[in-house]
């Protein structure tokens, strides 16, 4: 008996969908042999994590809450990864987008109605997110620098901007030495839904923003150009495509829709700006698996992204009931990628068995 | 303290903060001319990293912790090697993987061990005569094996892959496949072997910051060296010997951030140095030589190889 493997262009929608679902459970069943290692029932975990996020009205709304930033950022991360550029920087994107914010909040919030400070909020950090998008854009481009790199680097020095804001000059003078700006004034805070940290203005936005996203990757000519550069650069260079100008606007779009989400978070959950570690809990890295597993399509990142902010709550659920350490929820991502690109394989690759004669 | 001695100590305190940079860096050198691309360094360096803890603390036995972590890294690399090579799955998302999961991993095993210090750390060997040199003896001759052992392997790993036959099988699997099949190459086993050396590198730094360097473990004690080791990488243009510069000089800024403290810096700002100077680094390069970049880079690299394949 002889295996053998053969490339292929398109497998089917269907047959896609069974692998992704396939591989998404061989992850699952990797996180309950972790489990089983640390002497826990894995069904009994496993089973915990669902019922923590989707198992009662807390636990939804708090998934909710939580899959606002994770669909925001990995619709935005889905349009770069098409264009096959690796965004890694979403995480200090968004907290670009919380720095702008909340200069605007705190500086023109108080003599603004409310509608005018959420629209310059999220205007401001849109800006303040793509322009720190654009920068590894330039030096790719510019000066071939990796873009991994590049937005890795840029993570680590925006982390230490916002740590020297909040100790430095904008230390609240109201909040006794803690590491906090001053509260945003009560007209810039979104209305949330009673009882919940959801607010409806966050839903919409989140579910435009995929579907404008979507709209933009399938169905425009940036778009196209987006998928001409990610899949064959060659015949991008021969069509005449402005790399430059296509992939600065791609990065402007990726960190602009992340700034967005730390303005979410901001304006909706923190309502001032505090520690990196506070303002995102490593939104911008998970959103990465939220893309991938919602197939580099904006609009399946709202699928994807409620799925795993399920993940990221019912792992904190049983983090704390089962004194397990917050490092949990990274080895869960972790195993789900790995396997979610494992069963890749069999999307790009038809394996037939032959028997020998 | 007169300015001489500060700038030895400076030096001293450098070559040891560039030894994890050197080892990770000689590491995804091996793997990189293979034609493998591996984000996942600074996952594997936690792996090392907290093996390399555990088991010094449990055994009490430096260089037992130096082996396992040596050989934890490079089996963790295997999975690196099985999704790219074997799967031929893009390699930038598999690092990325391989980082999340070795950097959880990590936190999950060494919970139990945080704010507890070792008793037995690797122990400073002196090298007899040459440690007695003035200034350079203190600075190159008087340190834990780690700073030796990064030093013996870089020069090994400069002269195999220049002078040897294996040095130049590897170069011509990352940078014509075809050719090295045809030659009887066998060329996913010599990425296989790539990776996981690379891994195995990046193991062993990872034992030198907890073992060494400090003598704890912390969750994200790494804190982006194995990013930087994949910038050196670069920077060094593939090559062994440009790895010493490029890691003693990422070692010397780690040192300053601690140094000009007194000067009332904000501590936010010089922590921020090594990132800012990654960048720095690239970007002078990309001024002055991206033409020559691109030629030095393995043609292969990030390109997964399909046998038989046109």
């Amino acid at each position: 008996m002889k295996i053998k493997v053969f490339p292929r262009e398109y497998a089917g929608g269907p047959f896609n969908a069974l692998v992704l679902l396939l591989s998404l459970l061989a992850g699952l069943v990797a996180v309950g042999v972790v489990f089983a290692l640390k002497e826990i029932n894995p069904f009994f975990a496993i089973f915990s994590i669902f019922k923590g996020s989707f198992g009662s009205w807390f636990g939804i709304k708090e998934t909710i809450t939580k899959a606002i930033p994770l669909i925001l950022i990995g619709a935005g991360l889905a349009l770069a990864y098409r264009a096959k550029f690796w965004n890694i920087g979403a995480e200090s994107q968004l907290l670009l987008g919380a720095i702008f914010a909340t200069w605007v909040g705190l500086n023109w919030g108080p003599s603004l109605p409310g509608w005018a400070a959420y629209l310059l909020m999220f205007l401001a950090g849109f800006i303040g997110g793509a322009l720190w998008g654009m920068i590894p854009a330039v030096l790719k481009i510019h000066f071939g620098i990796n873009e991994v790199i590049s937005t890795l680097m840029l993570n680590y020095i925006a982390a230490e901007i916002v740590k020297f804001l909040v100790v430095g000059p904008w230390k609240g003078e109201t909040k006794y030495g803690y590491p906090y700006t001053d509260d945003l004034p009560d007209q810039a805070i979104l209305w949330l839904f009673p009882y919940s940290r959801v607010s409806p203005l966050l839903v919409v936005l989140t579910v435009f923003v995929a579907l404008f996203l979507c709209y933009l990757v399938f169905r425009s000519r940036f778009g196209y150009e987006i998928r001409v550069i990610g899949e064959n650069a060659e015949a991008a260079r021969y069509a005449g495509i402005d790399f430059f100008k296509t992939l600065l606007l791609v990065m402007a779009i990726s960190g602009g829709v992340a700034g967005l989400a730390g303005v979410g978070e901001l304006a909706a959950i923190h309502h001032h700006l505090s520690y990196p570690e506070t303002i995102s809990a490593g939104y911008g890295f998970t959103a990465i698996i939220v893309a991938w597993l919602g197939r580099l399509n904006p609009a399946y990142t709202i699928l994807s992204g409620l799925f795993f902010a399920g993940i990221v709550v019912g792992g904190d659920a049983i983090q704390m009931t089962m004194g397990l350490p917050a490092a949990t929820v990274q080895v869960f991502n972790g195993l789900i990628l790995t396997f979610l690109i494992m069963g890749d394989f069999f999307v790009h690759h038809r394996v037939t068995i032959q028997r020998e004669a | 303290m007169p300015i001489l001695e500060i700038i030895e100590n400076i030096l001293v305190r450098t070559v040891v903060a560039g030894t994890p940079l050197l080892l990770g860096t000689l590491g995804e050198v091996v793997a990189e001319r293979s034609g493998i691309l591996n984000l996942g360094v600074e996952g594997m360096m936690s792996v090392g990293a907290v093996t390399g803890f555990i088991v010094t603390f449990t055994t009490g036995n430096p260089w037992l912790g130096l082996l396992v972590a040596t050989l934890i890294g490079a089996a963790f690399s295997v999975l690196h090697a099985f999704i790219t090579i074997s799967l031929r799955a893009n390699q930038v998302v598999s690092g990325l993987a391989l980082t999340m999961l070795g950097l959880g991993v990590s936190g999950l095993w060494g919970k139990p061990y945080i704010g507890r210090p070792l008793t037995t750390k690797m122990a400073e060997i002196r090298i007899p005569v040459l440690s007695e040199i003035p200034v350079l003896g203190r600075v190159l001759f008087s340190h834990d094996p780690y700073v030796y052992l990064s030093i013996v392997l870089g020069i090994v790993v400069w002269f195999l892959l220049r002078y040897s036959k294996l040095g130049i099988t590897l170069r011509s699997v990352g940078e014509n496949p075809r050719a090295a099949e045809t030659q009887g190459i066998n060329v996913n086993l010599v990425k296989y072997i790539a990776v996981v050396v690379g891994g195995a590198f990046a193991g062993m730094a990872g034992a030198h910051l907890s073992t060494a360097y400090s003598k704890s473990w912390i969750e994200g004690m790494t804190s982006g060296r194995g990013w930087i080791v994949i910038a050196l990488t670069i920077f060094a243009l593939w090559e062994p010997s440009r790895a010493f510069l490029g890691a003693y000089v990422f070692g010397c800024i780690f040192v300053l951030q601690y140094v000009l403290q007194p000067l009332g810096i904000s501590p936010n700002i010089l922590a921020m140095m090594p990132y800012l100077a990654t960048l720095g680094v690239l970007f002078v390069y990309g001024l002055s030589s991206a033409g020559k970049r691109r030629m030095s880079a393995p043609a292969m690299l990030g390109e997964p190889y399909i046998r038989g394949s046109r």
